[in-house]
């Protein structure tokens, strides 16, 4: 379970977030919100990435402040560019990065790198270098680098904003088949079409929370609102 | 200096370790730093493109690795022709592209993943002094994949700049180069905390 506890987060003189206190639970939660709204840093909480001015942040008891190590191995993290979190030359070896230091014979290694690249589309790209990947799969080699480590929980911070349709489509459909929790940051509402749960903030507090469907249209309308002002 | 990228390959040189491979290269730089003539450059020569062929790479594959030095080497041709006469430019210039074709083999047939390794193996004993081997490492990895990420930007930063008709402007190329690759940085920062890279 993630815990949010009078979570407030400031960037200088800037207030991100404000009085944020959420249990997570579920195993689809979405948040949607304005650019510039807090939702990105809201994402950054959970593994902490980011750590809160004030309140504290837990993953099963463990304080993302002070065992952050501890946070990261429950909690990943994908993000919009996958460029930017690509670390290695080709698809294989980047995947086989993520298990360095944990302990796992050669052979153990590519065992899980050549069974995740099979399941996400990848196995004939082992060897390929990361870089000439297309967007779609880049994406994916993204996935699957941390999905290899078997976390428990996966925050996704606009995965799908760089791809095409098609390629959006696909993406969305493997975070729906995972056997982990998933927290996905978007504006691609389509995606968050029948989630258990769906947060909107708006200027850095959360401003509507329940079913996706419920969330979305109060989204629409705030937008809309802004909108004729 | 590592300049290619692997390409998978059952060769001999492939299956080598990469410790020998290094090693191997150490050896071989140093002979022809240490007997610099046109002999050894083109003995250097044959010798690394004997190997080219043996790990079923070709003359395109050889050329292409050294390619990107070709301005450097116009450069510096008249220089050490003027300086050295023909032998010595020769000698010179010939030493660099040599090694450097030789050190691309290395590149072309040995994963990273296991080019790291030895490195981490070697520094090991550095520990004691307050060095990391597998941060060190970790800076070599990224160091290769930087690379092709700023060719990319620069490409990008030469298009942006000749579709706003500022050909001539270095300030158009140099500026958003500069702030993508430190934003670029920024990102992969987060991103490895993200993996837990450096935990």
């Amino acid at each position: 379970m993630i815990q949010i506890e009078g979570v407030s987060h400031r960037y200088g003189d800037r207030e991100v977030l404000s009085g944020i206190d959420l249990s997570l639970v579920e195993s689809r939660i979405g948040v949607i919100g304005a650019n510039g709204s807090g939702k990105s840093t809201l994402a950054r909480l959970l593994n902490g990435l980011v750590v809160p001015s004030t309140g504290r942040v837990l993953v099963d008891g463990m304080d993302t402040a002070r065992d952050g190590a501890g946070v990261r191995r429950k909690v990943a993290f994908v993000f919009s560019d996958p460029d930017a979190q690509i670390v290695m030359p080709t698809v294989a070896e980047d995947v086989a990065f993520s298990l360095r230091r944990r302990g796992l014979s050669k052979k153990e290694v590519a065992d899980r790198v050549g069974d995740i690249l099979g399941r996400y589309g990848l196995g004939g790209h082992a060897d390929h270098p990361a870089h000439l990947l297309s967007s779609g799969q880049k994406q994916l080699l993204a996935l699957a680098s941390v999905l290899v480590t078997e976390p428990e929980v996966l925050v996704c911070d606009e995965p799908t904003t760089l791809l095409d349709l098609r390629n959006s489509r696909h993406v969305a459909g493997l975070l729906e088949g995972l056997a982990q929790r998933v927290v996905l940051i978007t504006h691609d509402l389509d995606l968050l079409h029948g989630w258990q749960r769906v947060l909107v903030i708006d200027e850095g507090r959360v401003v509507a929370d329940g079913p996706a469907e419920q969330s979305i249209d109060h989204y629409e309308g705030l937008m809309g609102a802004e909108r004729s002002c | 200096m590592l300049t290619g990228t692997y390409r998978p390959g059952t060769s001999r040189v492939h299956r080598s370790a990469a410790g020998v491979k290094l090693l191997g290269l150490l050896v071989f730089s140093t002979l022809l730093v240490a007997f610099q003539s046109p002999v050894t450059v083109l003995v250097g020569l044959i010798l690394v493109s004997g190997l080219y062929g043996f790990a079923g790479f070709g003359v395109r594959t050889l050329v292409g690795q050294v390619w990107p030095l070709r301005w450097f080497v116009l450069f510096l041709v008249p220089f050490q022709w003027w300086t050295a006469g023909w032998q010595g430019a020769v000698a010179v210039i010939g030493t660099l592209v040599v090694a450097v074709a030789a050190a691309a083999l290395i590149s072309l047939t040995t994963r990273v993943t296991d080019l790291l390794d030895v490195i981490a193996r070697l520094l090991e004993p550095a520990r004691a002094i307050g060095v990391d081997p597998d941060r060190v490492a970790l800076l070599v990895a990224l160091t290769i994949r930087a690379v092709p990420v700023i060719a990319a930007t620069l490409q990008e930063a030469r298009d942006a700049r000749r579709a706003r008709g500022l050909e001539h402007s270095t300030r158009a190329l140099v500026t958003p180069l500069v702030v993508r690759t430190i934003r670029h940085a920024d990102r992969v920062g987060d991103a490895l905390a993200a993996r837990g890279i450096d935990d």
